[in-house]
């Protein structure tokens, strides 16, 4: 298991110690009453419930341990996400296609009459293409809207080796409709501001550093009319079905994780994350926060809030 | 609470109070625990289990093991999760009643490639222990470095017990001269279950299933009932004390521990191949020659 060897050494940053959840990535054993504190110009975040360095640069960081993460669940992907949804999750990313409907008149155009230009969309940290790929059907076969194309964005590079080799059995295989890049979410320097008319996020979110930097930039890629969509675990609204999925995502899923993958540590960093990602109000205020209009309730609960769908909309400025 | 105080520990003149708090579990916590509120780990890379994920993992990594032999990391979680109860306890006690076995608990060594140099073994008479070792580590391709780190295991001494044992598996390999493949590895782990009681050892001669049927012939006329009578009859061999045997030759380690060196499974399995071809010639000839059959 080289994966795992390689990222138990990056897995060295404990800063507060949060008393009922497990230490597995500690250096030291039994450490509770002296816990060091964090220097003053170190920011933090959480990575599952550990607290880790924002830095890159750092070895601790959190975008290193999400990347070992990833890197070692990258083949075994959709394998992870059948066990961590019981196989749901793909009708959770067919319905969000269809409830985006891509491939529609643009709805940055102005004009009626001319032809649609076709939709310039990017998903971001979707490495293995899943959303991407529904997203050209979709817009092909059902808008009729041939030139529409996507950018899949990922931090990660085996995720996206993985998108590629996946592209090869579609139509869009080495099609100019389909391209890759190799981005993290909160630095989109090579996407020009008021380019895109969608953003998509589907299950990357809760992984990234800083969340609201990177819905600031997807306000500043998106066009005015431009739709930012996002597909993500979230709160389960009722307590009963809460208290039995909490165990089962707690016990069950790291054991599976173990059994079928022979990684427990990645697995529990997964349903540790989606318990710390913020649930379906304070995401949706994050939302606006950021620029977006949200409109009505501002998302839309799946299978009980297991996931949610939360959609905003770049205003666009009256001129 | 002790859990049956046998007789080695009886014989070994301890004090009683002592043989007592040997024997009794060391829990640091309620053992009634949910996955949502876990305790805090006893030593690094310790993952409390509750008894429910604990009987998941024995049945899943038994049958996944089972199907898939070469998943080690599920063999080693095979044998911490059925660890407990008693089994380790007993191991532990074992070495505790043992004067080398309590100098091991003491010291903690660990056997991986850093604390044992490969040259150094290399360097060492034929027929020494080291030697021998290191020859097997090279003919078979291997390192000791590939052992997984115990995780399931709550008390720390049992936990440091069961990585000793698993560090020291393949120089049980060497000590008996059984090589690596399926066949030998079964017999191998035969006379681990007799010697050291650990329920994994046993449960994976379950993989007799997927022997050769003259394998299985072997096993069962040979190499079991070797097993079972050295396992039981030799000292146990968890309280060799590797690092200091390393010079000595394998034979006088095999007298004083009370171990017959088996059969040699290769020159047999030789033999066998050998025998087997020659009868397939024979055949073939005699169907040449006539133009039938």
């Amino acid at each position: 298991m080289n994966s795992r060897s390689a990222l138990r050494p990056l897995l060295r940053a404990t800063r507060f110690q949060c008393l009922n959840s497990p230490r597995h990535f500690t250096q030291n054993s039994v450490a509770h009453a002296e816990s060091s504190q964090p220097t003053n110009h170190e920011r933090t975040t959480h990575f599952g419930f550990e607290t880790v360095a924002e830095a890159e640069k750092e070895a601790r960081g959190k975008p290193v341990l999400v990347a070992g993460v990833f890197s070692n669940v990258a083949e075994n992907y959709d394998t992870m996400n059948d066990f961590m949804s019981l196989g749901i999750h793909r009708l959770w990313k067919d319905h969000f296609v269809r409830s985006i409907n891509p491939g529609t008149s643009t709805p940055s155009s102005s004009s009626q009459t001319s032809p649609s230009p076709g939709w310039t969309m990017l998903d971001v940290a979707g490495g293995t293409g899943d959303i991407a790929f529904r997203l050209l059907d979709h817009a092909t076969n059902i808008n009729a809207s041939p030139s529409s194309t996507i950018t899949i964005s990922d931090i990660n590079p085996s995720m996206l080796a993985e998108g590629r080799k996946r592209s090869l059995t579609t139509v869009y295989a080495h099609s100019s409709r389909l391209s890759f890049l190799l981005a993290n979410s909160e630095h989109l320097e090579s996407v020009s501001d008021n380019s895109i008319d969608l953003y998509t996020v589907a299950f990357g979110i809760r992984n990234f550093t800083d969340q609201p930097k990177a819905l600031r930039e997807a306000y500043r890629v998106l066009k005015p009319g431009g739709v930012f969509a996002c597909l993500e675990f979230s709160g389960v609204t009722n307590s009963l079905f809460d208290a039995v999925y909490k165990r089962w995502s707690f016990g069950a899923i790291p054991l599976i994780g173990q059994l079928v993958a022979g990684d427990r540590a990645s697995y529990q960093y997964l349903v540790e994350s989606i318990e710390k990602h913020p649930k379906q109000e304070e995401f949706r205020d994050m939302i606006r926060e950021a620029g977006f209009e949200v409109p009505g309730k501002g998302w839309e609960d799946l299978t009980g809030g297991i996931a949610a769908i939360h959609k905003g909309i770049k205003p666009v400025v009256k001129s | 609470m002790a859990l049956g105080l046998n007789r080695h520990l009886l014989a070994s003149g301890l004090p009683k109070e002592l043989i007592t708090a040997c024997t009794t579990t060391t829990y640091q916590y309620p053992r009634h625990f949910s996955v949502l509120n876990r305790p805090l780990p006893n030593y690094e890379g310790h993952v409390p289990l509750t008894r429910l994920e604990k009987t998941g993992l024995a049945i899943g990594s038994a049958v996944y093991s089972l199907y898939n032999p070469y998943r080690a990391d599920l063999i080693a979680a095979l044998g911490e999760a059925t660890a407990t109860p008693y089994f380790i306890y007993r191991l532990r006690d074992a070495m505790l009643s043992d004067p080398t076995g309590r100098r091991i608990l003491r010291d903690r060594p660990r056997i991986s490639s850093k604390t044992l140099s490969m040259e150094h073994l290399r360097s060492l008479p034929e027929n020494s222990v080291g030697r021998t070792y290191v020859g097997w580590l090279d003919r078979e391709g291997v390192s000791p470095d590939t052992r997984d780190s115990v995780k399931y295991i709550d008390d720390e001494e049992c936990a440091y017990v069961m990585q000793r044992y698993r560090e020291c598996h393949d120089l049980y390999h060497a000590l008996t001269g059984l090589p690596i493949f399926r066949e030998g590895e079964i017999a191998l782990k035969a006379f681990e279950f007799a010697n050291t009681l650990l329920p994994m050892t046993g449960m994976s001669l379950a993989s007799v299933i997927t022997l050769k049927p003259t394998e299985r012939k072997r096993f069962f006329q040979i190499y079991l009932p070797w097993a079972m009578d050295n396992g039981v009859k030799s000292k146990e061999v968890i309280n060799i004390y590797w690092e200091e045997q390393l010079g000595r030759n394998v034979e006088s380690l095999r007298v004083e521990l009370g171990i017959d060196k088996p059969v040699d499974m290769r020159d047999i399995r030789k033999k066998d191949r050998a025998r087997r071809k020659a009868e397939k010639e024979a055949k073939e000839r005699s169907g040449d020659s006539l133009g039938i059959n």
